[in-house]
């Protein structure tokens, strides 16, 4: 089978929160007939944003890594966890397998994101006609996995509610849950911003 | 209007655009179980919805009543030296507010109570005229609203963070599961079973409302 039209060849584009296909417009206030959301031949500022979200993001992402996340407090001893010891402390625990989880949720992921997301930005700004397939696979797995970092967040949310045991056990949040909290949404918020299309666009036109 | 423009084309119903990568196809009929992919891409085109309308609807308020029971009951329960601590979803949300981690309270009680509430409340109100061929009042504010909070809904996460929870808590507590994380389990399959669905077929099976 040989490689379909695209919309934009056909005057044709279609609306992103209905579907419906419509004729092409470049008029910015143009809205969908059916479900009246603005239309757009592609996301406005795409590039721009994703990268400022992005950037913002990985600032983020450093005190959240640094500063501690959770306090465990008893009787006898004060303990200050940060990510990357929590995972430690859950793998010397005996949880080998949730350890990896979590590491993958906490650390493999958001960098995972980094690093497509800043791949995905670059080649689309130098028009890159390479791997297209690739890449667009790249962004679905980004899309697919970017809320699951989430994991550690809602983690300390739970023991903080549970471990209450006035002065004999206590779980705290600590400043970094909050960082990494940021830095999920504003990843998620990059990957959202990035219109997809872009990565077929300048190949065609060559 | 600029919309005026527009009016005299003719709106191709037959037609399918890719959301990644722009390229047209022909929409095809799908049989049970089918997927049809972008071949230019390889995203989703478009998927059969093997649950008709009645079947979601009755899905929803399935779902509707196990995010009630999984609201209000207790998700795990915490023994130390004979005292117990028990909380539930809205008991995270609290703690982490007094405990000076109010983005943190916020963000947990968006992403895993009000954004999944209004997905299946809207869901509801839009099946139930659905099930008639009706678009329901405000059905376009309705749909879209659902599309947007769509990514932001995330049971399935704090699912597997309560999974974790437990683990580690497990050290040095007894650890007694409520009735609560068997509603959250529930509650994430249920959704799992939904998310196969496209909503926006929802407006390619119902007309314009004639009353
Ligand atoms: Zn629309
Ligand atoms: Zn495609």
């Amino acid at each position: 089978m040989n490689t379909p039209p695209r919309a934009q060849e056909l005057g044709m584009m279609s609306c992103h929160v209905c579907r419906l296909v419509t004729a092409y417009s470049e008029d910015p206030h143009a809205h969908c007939p059916r479900c009246h959301s603005a239309l757009h031949v592609r996301k406005q500022g795409s590039i721009a944003r994703s990268w400022a979200l992005l950037l913002a993001a990985a600032m983020f992402y450093i005190p959240a890594n640094v500063f501690p996340i959770m306090r465990t407090q008893s009787l006898s001893s004060k303990d200050d966890n940060t990510i990357l010891s929590g995972i430690f402390e859950l793998w010397r625990a005996g949880s080998p397998g949730l350890a990896v989880i979590v590491f993958t949720a906490s650390i493999v992921v958001p960098m995972l994101k980094f690093i497509i997301m800043t791949t995905l930005l670059v080649s689309v700004q130098r028009s890159s006609g390479l791997v297209s397939k690739q890449r667009a696979r790249l962004y679905r797995f980004v899309e697919l996995i970017g809320y699951w970092s989430m994991l550690d967040v809602f983690v300390v949310a739970i023991l903080s509610a549970l471990v209450h045991f006035q002065i004999l056990s206590r779980v705290e949040p600590l400043p970094g849950v909050v960082y990494f909290g940021v830095v999920v949404v504003l990843t998620m918020l990059s990957a959202m911003s990035f219109d997809p299309r872009l990565i077929w666009d300048n190949r065609k036109s060559q | 209007m600029a919309s005026n423009r527009r009016d005299g084309m003719h709106h191709a119903h037959n037609l399918i655009i890719c959301e990644h990568c722009d390229s047209v196809y022909q929409k095809r009929k799908l049989l049970r179980g089918q997927v049809a992919d972008c071949t230019v891409c390889g995203a989703v085109l478009e998927r059969h919805q093997w649950i008709g309308v009645e079947g979601q609807f009755a899905l929803i308020i399935a779902a509707l009543i196990v995010f009630v029971i999984a609201n209000v009951s207790p998700i795990v329960t915490l023994k130390l030296s004979g005292m117990a601590e028990t909380t539930t979803l809205w008991g995270a949300v609290i703690a982490m507010w007094t405990d000076g981690a109010q983005l943190v309270a916020a963000l947990t009680a968006l992403t895993l109570f009000f954004f999944p509430l209004s997905q299946l409340v809207i869901f509801c109100w839009v099946l139930w005229f659905a099930r008639d061929g009706r678009r329901a009042p405000g059905f376009a504010q309705a749909m879209t609203a659902l599309v947007r909070v769509k990514p932001w809904s995330m049971i399935e996460v704090f699912m597997l963070g309560t999974l974790v929870a437990v683990v580690k808590a497990h050290t040095y507590f007894d650890v007694v599961p409520g009735p609560g994380i068997w509603a959250f389990g529930f509650l994430t399959v249920l959704i799992t079973v939904f998310s196969s669905h496209d909503a926006r077929h929802l407006w390619d099976i119902t007309g314009e409302a004639k009353a």
